[in-house]
């Protein structure tokens, strides 16, 4: 190996010279990425922008002179933090939102942000703010429901035309969660909740009740309906055939019912047969 | 020592001194500069490797016979059977070991590849047998397409969210999202985060589909598809606007419950179901013991009735003293006979009779007498 040395030493150093420029001056972007050349300080141009003819691949560029500056391509994240929102109709809303973005200038996003977090720094209290005050418009129910994706549009204008100083372009703004604030607005919420059941319980007990009130007077109108048309056929001998069954009822012996004993006048009907008279 | 390369360094420590008179024949030129070159080194060493007299020959130092010209300078072949020429042959192997398992993919049935070229996208692979350029010229990404992934929202070690519903109330909800990669692309290369996407669109639009709801609405069954049925359209909107290549395959509503705070009240009302039930039971219980006894009653009357009037004297009197046998057979009977004998009526003593079974101790007879 030392003989290989000494024969060959320049020729060796010149390739590893080759190897090591080549490294030094050739590099790669990736798909997913945009890389930004800076040279002295100076952003110079970006390789992959979205758009551009000049794609991922291999790229040359000055060593030691040219610094690069890799950038996201992709569409990133922007979280909103918590925000409680007051309704024009004074109720409280705690709003959760997000934005979808991507790096469309990467050359202003590094002069003026210098990272894709330093975008989100600088966008994040602008999305509250959008968010806040485009909600803050409407009513509660509002908030809720139909006019969400109208007041989504006018935020999502609203925080693009920021983002586009930093060279990113907001692609959307959801609204992740809604929720009542914990604490009165919270407990309240339950509270009307609870009150709504206990109202309807009320209401279906009430009803059953009332049902049942019904079928029974129904059924009492149908008994005295099926009565009033067997015994109207002969009222005089319902009177008697009635009669008979109430003394049976009334005087008989039964569970349940006291001894009666009974005086009988001779002028009784029952009887005519037993004073003998005809 | 200090230019020396890295892998020819063990071997020659073993066996520098004596390989210096080493001189092979017109390759000397070529053998060392790649001394790890399967081709040269594997035929040498077979070579010398033929005869153990050659071996010791060469170690001498007379050189070897062999090579005739001597004039070479420190070459060394790497045709040594010993241990340290094997290792160019190692790495070689290694290296190209390496190459096939960067240039060879096996992508399965339910996969795709996503192949780029110096960093720039250049194509899918479907599943099969694939080569390409070896790293770091190509590098190859393979993804489970076809496997359909499912996210429970919220997740496991999550407490439950609330959502608020359109008519301002409160729901527990927990539901099941299941997507799968429709274009591997636009996954790799559209979203930063496209998991992480996947949850936020999914609350996002699970929110935005329950405010549109009623509370009772989410209770239902057919509510409950229609919010999962707008969850998914949703989703996929977005998800398409972002062109992030995934497909929402389904979502399904785990479990829908009042929060836990005011679950009594919503038990209760499911009790006051079951009451009002109840009571509508028992008066249609009513209502057909009522009728029943009615129809009972009038069919009995009638049976009567038609006797009595295919002879209604006889009947009359018979039923008469029918009746009157029943009741004056159970009751006492006293008969007044004269008129103006005031009898003796021995009230008490019926009364007594009339209670039921008088006691039998002495004790309790004045104490009811008393009553």
């Amino acid at each position: 190996m030392e003989a290989l040395w000494n024969s060959y030493r320049w020729i060796i150093i010149a390739i590893a010279l080759v190897i090591v420029g080549t490294l030094m001056s050739v590099y790669v972007v990736n798909e997913e990425e945009q890389v930004v050349v800076i040279r002295t300080g100076e952003p110079v141009y970006v390789a992959n922008r979205p758009g551009s003819d000049w794609g991922a691949g291999p790229y040359l560029r000055i060593p030691f002179i040219d610094t690069l500056r890799v950038v996201e391509k992709r569409v990133l994240d922007l979280e909103m933090t918590d925000e409680e929102v007051l309704s024009n109709d004074q109720q409280r809303l705690l709003v959760n939102a997000y934005a979808r973005f991507r790096i469309v200038d990467p050359i202003r996003m590094v002069e003026r942000a210098g990272t894709t977090d330093g975008v989100r720094v600088a966008l994040e209290p602008i999305l509250n703010s959008a968010v806040r005050q485009e909600l803050g418009r409407r009513t509660f129910a509002a908030m809720l429901t139909a006019e969400r994706g109208n007041a989504l549009a006018n935020v999502r204008a609203n925080i693009d035309r920021e983002a586009r100083q930093y060279g990113a372009e907001v692609i959307d703004v959801q609204i992740k969660r809604t929720d009542l604030p914990e604490g009165r607005p919270l407990e309240s919420a339950f509270q009307r909740m609870e009150s709504d059941r206990e109202r309807e319980a009320r209401t279906i007990r009430a009803q059953g009740t009332r049902d049942a009130r019904i079928i029974r007077a129904e059924a009492d109108a149908e008994a005295a309906r099926i009565f009033a048309l067997a015994f109207g056929k002969d009222a005089n001998f319902y009177d008697f055939y009635r009669a008979m069954q109430s003394y049976e009822q009334s005087f008989a012996k039964g569970e349940g019912r006291g001894a009666s004993s009974i005086i009988l006048s001779p002028q009784n009907e029952y009887l005519r047969q037993f004073r003998g008279q005809r | 020592m200090a230019g020396k390369n890295p892998w020819g360094g063990p071997g020659k420590n073993g066996d520098g001194e004596s390989s210096s008179g080493d001189k092979p024949g017109g390759s000397g030129q070529d053998g060392p500069r790649n001394p790890w070159l399967p081709g040269g080194g594997s035929g040498d060493g077979k070579r010398r490797s033929a005869s153990i007299e050659d071996i010791f020959k060469n170690r001498g130092p007379e050189g070897p016979n062999r090579g005739g010209s001597g004039g070479g300078p420190n070459f060394r072949m790497p045709e040594r059977p010993g241990g340290g020429s094997w290792l160019p042959v190692i790495i070689g192997g290694v290296v190209l070991i390496g190459l096939a398992l960067t240039s060879l993919h096996l992508v399965e049935p339910k996969e795709k590849a996503i192949v780029k070229t110096l960093g720039s996208y250049s194509r899918t692979l479907d599943s099969g047998l694939h080569f390409t350029f070896p790293y770091p010229i190509e590098t190859v990404d393979i993804e489970d397409v076809e496997g359909v992934r499912a996210v429970n929202i919220p997740s496991s070690g999550e407490s439950a969210k609330l959502i608020l519903t359109g008519d301002q109330n409160l729901v527990d909800l927990s539901y099941i999202v299941r997507w799968r990669i429709n274009n591997l692309a636009d996954f790799k290369f559209q979203l930063a985060e496209p998991i992480e996407t996947v949850n936020e669109v999914a609350e996002a639009a699970m929110r935005a589909s329950v405010a549109e709801k009623t509370l009772d609405a989410t209770f239902t069954g057919a509510g409950r598809a229609e919010i999962q049925l707008a969850v998914r359209e949703r989703m996929q909107e977005t998800l398409d606007a972002y062109r992030a290549g995934i497909q929402v395959v389904g979502v399904e509503i785990a479990k829908a419950d009042p929060p836990s705070e005011v679950v009594d009240a919503f038990r209760d009302v499911s009790v006051a179901e079951q009451n009002a039930d109840a009571a509508r039971n028992l008066a249609r219980g009513y209502a057909q013991q009522t009728i029943a006894g009615a129809e009972g009653e009038a069919e009995a009357f009638e049976k009567v009735y038609e006797q009595y009037r295919l002879a209604p004297g006889v009947t009359r009197q018979r039923l008469y003293y029918e009746t009157m046998e029943r009741v004056l057979a159970q009751t006492d009977k006293t008969i007044v006979e004269a008129e103006g004998v005031t009898p003796y009526l021995p009230l008490p003593e019926l009364r007594r009779r009339a209670t039921p079974p008088a006691p039998i101790t002495a004790q309790a007879q004045p104490t009811e007498q008393g009553q």
